[in-house]
């Protein structure tokens, strides 16, 4: 029976993961043609759901591996599965909080690897293949995605200098559209496989099905909708970070990062050098402000972002270290029960903490205030009519002030007025 | 250091990345050039929109865009084959 329920708590945690998979990646396929406008910042988010669940369906080359190469295949047991996929829930919305893209398969990696160390020491870890399966390719993700999408990006603004503005917008903006659905495919596709091998290794393990079975469709159907979840509920912090906090992007720029990104994730994995999502996304956008003249890139906020990819692996693994030594410590379902329950109050904690300042669909084009950390202050709608608060949050008084001059200075007086009306 | 490092599979990626990853939308910007009003290097007549593209350039930007939706079907057809 504790069997049984254990296997539950597993599987549950498996689909966790694989939500905060969806949620944590939409801004990879999806953050530039957010920022373009060429979608809807809803319509953008629904499509790639849409896409993601379309993908986990495309192709059922389902291994029951995890982290296969990096850990010893003997020692991964139930508890070990359980306290990696807790480090990497925790440590993707811990950076989700933060606004950063991290790459959520490194989380995973991250966790298991740690709570293999808590649970046998080192002799668990085949070291090499961590460095040549993760640590290098984190290092060359970024350097193709960024000389890829800056060649691209160059080449369109050079093809596209004379043009009429209204032209190259319009047809970029389906090029962009086009390119960002075939990531958010390629993401269903390959990440929602990541979460059905968990399970499926799960319920192997534990004796639910045959060990030479193929994936339960209830399995693929799960995993499929909840990472399409996560994906429409958007995580609206990271698509900021990525469409507006790295470069200004315009639709040309935006196609050739898509297509970047597309052309980058498959070819890699064609050629078995599999790089992370996260990390050819991010280096794309990056690469299309490098690639386009007078185009300025953020690299404070770049490197934050290399920051957190270097920290995910020991952050998350400390993570999974403490589930297992407390889960195991206190032994059996017990034990596995109280690390759930502390998953559960650590996320609520963490959602609580993003409530202070809010990021959704309304604000996440607000402009981007690099020195005053991005401070948005909620206030009434600027339509001049009086709505509930945080209907249209705007930048706090200083940054407003400042820029009133360029937003003009009718608009400084409406949004002025209300803020009184509100305060009165 | 180099024994960690797969060169071959890099320099292929690499390669081939900057081929499709940025000749695709480099098509595309050049199928958008030939369909916008012809000879107007500086823009001056490009506010005739009236001006339509000869054959010669309707053709060719229909080459362009059929080898970006090419390339499209391509990586569909790559993802459904299970070679992710």
């Amino acid at each position: 029976m504790t069997e049984t329920l254990l296997l539950v708590l597993v599987v549950v945690t498996a689909l966790a993961f694989d939500f905060t998979n969806g949620f944590h990646d939409t801004g990879n396929a999806m953050a530039t043609s957010i920022a373009t406008r060429a979608l809807k910042p809803k319509a953008a988010v629904l499509l790639s759901a849409v896409l993601n669940m379309v993908g986990a369906f495309l192709s059922l080359a389902v291994a029951a591996t995890i982290a296969k190469g990096l850990v010893d295949a003997n020692v991964i047991t139930l508890e070990v599965v359980f306290a990696g996929l807790v480090g990497g829930i925790v440590w993707n919305l811990l950076t989700w909080l933060w606004g950063l893209p991290s790459s959520s398969s490194h989380a995973l990696v991250g966790g298991v690897i740690g709570s293999v160390l808590a649970a046998v020491g080192t002799s668990g870890v085949i070291w090499s293949g961590v460095v040549s399966k993760v640590l290098v390719p984190a290092l060359a993700a970024p350097v193709v995605a960024i000389g890829v999408a800056a060649t691209g990006t160059w080449l369109v603004a050079r093809l596209t200098r004379n043009l009429p503005q209204d032209l190259t917008s319009r047809g970029f903006r389906w090029g962009q559209v086009g390119s960002a659905s075939l990531v958010s495919l390629a993401h269903g596709t390959n990440d929602a496989q990541k979460s059905m091998g968990i399970i499926l290794l799960a319920l192997i393990t534990g004796g639910a099905v045959p060990a030479d079975s193929g994936v339960p469709f209830w399995v693929i159907i799960s995993c499929a909708f909840f990472m399409a979840l996560g994906t429409y509920l958007g995580g609206w912090r990271i698509i900021r970070t990525l469409g507006k906090g790295l470069v200004e992007i315009d639709t040309r720029q935006g196609m050739a990062a898509e297509t970047s990104s597309a052309a980058v994730i498959m070819l890699s994995s064609h050629f078995g050098f599999s790089l992370s999502t996260t990390h050819v996304a991010t280096g794309s956008i990056l690469g299309s402000g490098v690639g386009m003249p007078g185009a300025k890139v953020r690299w404070g906020v770049a490197g934050r972002m290399l920051a957190a990819w270097g920290l995910t692996l020991p952050a998350a693994g400390l993570v999974g270290a403490a589930c297992f030594w407390v889960g195991h410590g206190i032994g059996g379902f017990l034990g596995t029960t109280v690390v759930f329950a502390l998953l559960v109050i650590t996320s609520t904690a963490i959602w609580w903490a993003s409530r202070r300042k809010p990021v959704d669909h309304t604000n996440v084009n607000e402009a981007w205030d690099e020195e005053k950390g991005a401070d948005l202050e909620p206030v009434a709608a600027t339509t001049g009519v009086a709505g509930p608060v945080s209907v249209a949050p705007v930048m706090a008084p200083e940054a407003a002030s400042s820029s009133a001059v360029a937003i003009g200075a009718v608009h400084a007086d409406i949004s002025g007025s209300t803020k009184e009306a509100l305060r009165a | 250091m180099s024994g960690f490092i797969e060169w071959g599979a890099l320099a292929q990626v690499m390669v081939a990345g900057l081929v499709v990853g940025a000749g695709i939308p480099a098509l595309f910007a050049l199928g958008l050039r030939l369909l916008s009003a012809p000879g107007a290097p500086d823009g001056a007549a490009s506010d005739g929109a009236a001006v339509r593209p000869g054959l010669a350039r309707r053709a060719g930007a229909l080459v362009c865009f059929a080898v970006v939706v090419g390339a499209v079907v391509a990586g569909i057809a790559f993802l459904v084959s299970g070679g992710h």
